[in-house]
């Protein structure tokens, strides 16, 4: 055996190591990756949201908006009060409703409600809302984000789970039926 | 003194180290660099130090949990003796790192140090800056407080806008579906071991190269860099007419530092710890939101943003903006170091410093914002009320009392979303005030819906008194012919 081949013998091996650790890497990366995307990939099987009980219709009185809270339904322990959500439910007319997200479409801040000039508005960056959800003006894009309700046993019933952003295609899609009421 | 230098002797042959120290320490700079404007990197060091020092301390009593973090903060600030002072020295350490971050940089820019050789010493300096905005960012995340979260909302609705990838980006940011326990866990890890090891790393980097290719020489207007020559003539100022960086240029650095750690320590007691405002409860909605300093200027632009160009402009304008500080030494590596031959650079600085400086003081006004409960608070001025008929008097219950106030400020007194009314019957004519309040538009809601038609009139006879008594209000000269009428309504 001479030298050259020796030298490109070990070079061989050399290789054949970094080959070994190559393929390690890839079989540790692939769990390491799942276990960071994780959040992404649970929102994606069963999903963040599920029907959450409001209270009793009797809370909302016909031609209010009212401040409810609900708690989301992923939770750990060690949330605080974070898990405690807050939504505006008006009830336009004793049976139909509208429940909106506190989020500011614009950046997501707490909308407050004005029952005297029928006003939502927005502390952070001056976004307001007419009563149905509508942009009325500021930099908001587009009309405060509404959950889907239904009303069962008495009870209202918000499908809820996921902080509303503009950028939410399930956002979009409940919220892209607000027009005037 | 025997005993030291043989115990410095014995450890010395084991470690091998003291000659590259020595050699290090004594490596010879140019002679006007040993200069009141070269002590802001090693200013920006120290800071960094004192934050991991004064990290570390708060870690004992810290704890990570959404449901704990902000109780945790409160023994900080009550229960632990001097726990108020730790904080108050990482809250304004994080300050002064900011700025003496920004500072060094202008700096560096105005005196051409990022020209050749030393384009990448420039370049992790950018990223410096990066990680360095990231860890004030992350650390307000843990100050968990009605601020954090909802800073973190507006994190969220920003990440959210990225196309196709911003509600997984969403997910990813929070940990889960909202923010919670999983949020401040990742933030934590962000705050206290990535950003961290990203800024030990890139600081080393910094250092070597400053060290590898020497400090930037004082730029002399027309000694011009050119990549053929340049390393010959800074070899030249250095070993000619260079001299030692220890002691004759390291004084001034330590001196600087030092006054810097006293400045940070004399803010920390003075004004105390930042924070924590309110629980991080989401349903507490009374609350008005507001980024630390530093990101002040970020929160004025976002609300004078028009809705179309607001997320093209926040998600390509970081980009744009990295990109260019990253391209800057590879466009301008050659040629003219000093300020007084660069006139570009300098508007160049004026213009974003008188940028950032009204924005941020914008922001700590926002005036955009209305003024939430100016109708509860701010009564009508008395002189405004005055020989006012009952329809008028009226008017201004129906300002007060459906929140015109908020938005519009008179006598100075109120909102300033929209325009101050003081003389408002000067510019618009009856007719064009009844529109507006009905109709809106100009970025005032309408308020068609919410006023009757007796509510209207009456506001609009309160806006039409407000005038100077030596003016008339505004009426529309055209309006009695197309009436039919030859009277023009006095008011």
């Amino acid at each position: 055996m001479s030298t050259e081949n020796g030298i490109s013998r070990r070079a061989a091996l050399v290789n054949l190591g970094l080959f070994l650790n190559g393929v390690v890497a890839v079989i540790l990366a692939v769990p390491i990756v799942r276990y960071v995307l994780s959040p992404v990939v649970r929102a994606r099987k069963p999903g963040y949201e599920s029907w959450l009980s409001l209270g009793a219709l009797e809370q909302f009185p016909p031609g209010q908006t009212r401040l409810a809270t609900y708690r989301n339904p992923v939770a750990n322990v060690w949330d605080g009060a974070t898990d405690d959500i807050a939504c505006w439910v008006r009830n336009i007319d004793g049976r139909s409703f509208q429940v909106f997200a506190v989020n500011c479409a614009h950046l997501g801040c707490p909308v407050r409600w004005f029952p005297q000039s029928s006003l939502f508005m927005c502390p952070c960056h001056g976004g307001a809302y007419y009563q149905d959800g509508s942009r009325a003006s500021g930099p908001p894009p587009r009309g405060l984000f509404q959950y889907h309700y239904k009303i069962e046993g008495g009870k209202l019933l918000i499908k809820a789970g996921e902080m509303p952003t503009p950028g939410q295609p399930v956002a979009s899609k409940a919220g892209g039926k607000t027009t005037c009421a | 003194m025997r005993l030291i230098q043989k115990v410095g002797e014995w450890f010395d042959l084991r470690l091998q180290l003291g000659t590259s120290i020595r050699e290090t320490a004594e490596h010879r700079v140019p002679r006007d660099t040993a200069s009141w404007f070269y002590v802001f990197g090693s200013a920006a060091l120290t800071c960094f130090m004192l934050q991991i020092v004064t990290g570390i301390l708060l870690a004992l009593i810290y704890v990570p949990s959404a449901g704990e973090a902000w109780n945790s903060l409160q023994t900080l600030n009550h229960g632990v003796s001097l726990g108020w002072f730790v904080r108050a020295l990482h809250g304004w350490g994080s300050n002064f790192m900011v700025a003496i971050v920004l500072i060094h940089m202008v700096q560096v820019f105005l005196f051409g140090a990022y020209k050749f050789p030393r384009e990448l010493t420039w370049i992790v300096g950018v990223f410096l800056l990066l990680v360095t905005l990231g860890m004030a960012f992350t650390g307000q995340v843990l100050r968990f407080d009605q601020d954090a979260y909802w800073g973190l909302g507006i994190g969220a609705s920003i990440a959210s806008r990225v196309p196709v990838i911003g509600p997984w980006a969403v997910n990813l940011m929070l940990g889960g579906p909202i923010i919670a326990g999983a949020t401040l866990s990742r933030f934590f890890a962000l705050h206290v071991f990535v950003i961290p090891g990203l800024l030990i790393a890139f600081v080393c980097l910094h250092l070597l190269m400053v060290l590898k290719l020497g400090i930037n020489e004082w730029p002399m207007p027309g000694r011009i860099v050119r990549r053929a020559t340049y390393m010959q003539e800074y070899h030249e100022l250095t070993h000619k007419e260079g001299i030692p960086f220890v002691p004759n240029a390291v004084w001034k650095d330590i001196l600087f530092s030092g006054f810097i750690l006293l400045a940070i320590a004399v803010c920390a007691v003075h004004f105390g710890p930042f924070g924590p405002s309110g629980q991080p409860d989401p349903t507490i909605i009374q609350t008005a939101p507001r980024p630390d300093f530093f990101f002040l200027w970020l929160y004025a632009l976002l609300s004078f943003l028009p809705p179309s160009a607001e997320t093209p402009i926040l998600l390509i304008g970081p980009a744009v903006g990295i990109v260019v500080l990253l391209a800057l030494p590879f466009v301008a590596g050659e040629g003219e170091k000093s300020w007084k031959r660069r006139p570009i650079a300098v508007l160049t600085i004026l213009l974003v410093a008188v940028s950032l400086g009204t924005l941020t003081h914008l922001a700590e006004h926002t005036p955009w914002s209305p003024v939430m409960d100016a109708s509860s608070s701010d009564p009508i001025p008395a002189k405004y009320l005055k020989g006012l008929t009952a329809l008028e008097r009226h008017g201004a219950l129906v300002f007060q009392d459906k929140q015109c106030h908020n938005c519009h400020s008179l006598d100075n007194q109120g909102g300033h979303r929209g325009p101050a009314l003081d003389t408002v019957a000067l510019n618009l004519t009856e007719d064009q005030l009844i529109r507006q309040v009905i109709q809106g538009g100009g970025n005032m809601p309408a308020y068609g819906k919410n006023l009757s038609p007796a509510e209207t009139t009456a506001l609009v006879a309160f806006l039409e008194t407000l005038h100077p008594p030596n003016q008339r209000p505004a009426r529309n000269a055209s309006q009695a012919m197309t009436l039919g009428t030859n009277e023009v309504s006095p008011r």
